[in-house]
């Protein structure tokens, strides 16, 4: 009954933007109801690490949500301060998280309830290290010390 | 189905392209596409900020895709890449 084809989520995206004048990010604000919204800020509070996904962990349902979920493991992300949420299983929360976000691609990673972006920027800051130091820095991961860098006391 | 020319043209109209690569990452069927784009719309960016100024630019277009990958950069940042890259 509820097929979530990309199609019929197009259509709904489409249709939020019906003027010209009208920003994009107003428009989408405006459409999402109050409890849809409610709904998803539970959902990104409800662990340190939220990922947005097709698929679950164990069986991603493409590469991009794949990805994501492979650098969170190899970042040693524990299981207990990780939430995924299939999309896939929920075609409202799949049109949805995109308007909530104001990002239009899934996967969709959160920390700390704060919106860190896609598969490109975490696979970027994944390689820059800069990824490392906000898991550290908001206590998701144990901070490896770093004897060049900390001088003793 | 969009067209390679038609992202191009989309970016072109919103951003001063300093380079650009569009490509067809779905082998035809038009519904993937990557973008690498070099611009000074990106200076003093972070990458979230620079992505957002993409979705916003390729709204349209994005609705169509199946997938879209991007990477921006500002001019200065790709030519430390393309020594990198050698």
């Amino acid at each position: 009954m509820f097929r979530p084809t990309l199609r019929s989520t197009t259509r709904i995206l489409r249709g939020t933007t019906p003027t010209s004048f009208l920003n994009g990010r107003l428009a989408a604000y405006r459409f999402l109801s109050n409890e849809a919204r409610s709904k998803i800020q539970t959902a990104v509070d409800s662990k340190p690490v939220v990922l947005f996904m097709k698929g679950t962990l164990d069986a991603p349902e493409c590469g991009f949500s794949r990805a994501a979920a492979q650098i969170l493991e190899l970042q040693g992300v524990p299981h207990g301060k990780l939430q995924t949420y299939n999309v896939l299983q929920d075609p409202e929360l799949r049109t949805s998280i995109k308007e909530f976000s104001e990002w239009p691609t899934i996967p969709q990673i959160y920390v700390n309830g704060e919106f860190v972006g896609g598969c490109d920027i975490l696979l970027s800051m994944h390689q820059s290290g800069e990824l490392e130091t906000l898991l550290e820095d908001k206590g998701v991961i144990p901070k490896v010390e770093e004897p060049a860098t900390t001088a003793p006391a | 189905m969009i067209s390679i020319q038609r992202l191009e043209k989309a970016i072109h109209s919103h951003f001063v392209v300093d380079h650009l690569e569009v490509k067809d990452i779905s082998s035809g069927c038009g519904e993937s596409y990557s973008v690498l784009l070099v611009s000074e719309d990106f200076e003093g960016k972070s990458t979230l900020q620079r992505h957002r100024l993409i979705n916003d630019a390729l709204k349209d277009e994005i609705a169509h895709m199946h997938a879209f990958s991007q990477k921006t950069y500002t001019p200065k940042q790709w030519e430390e890449q393309k020594k990198v890259a050698g």
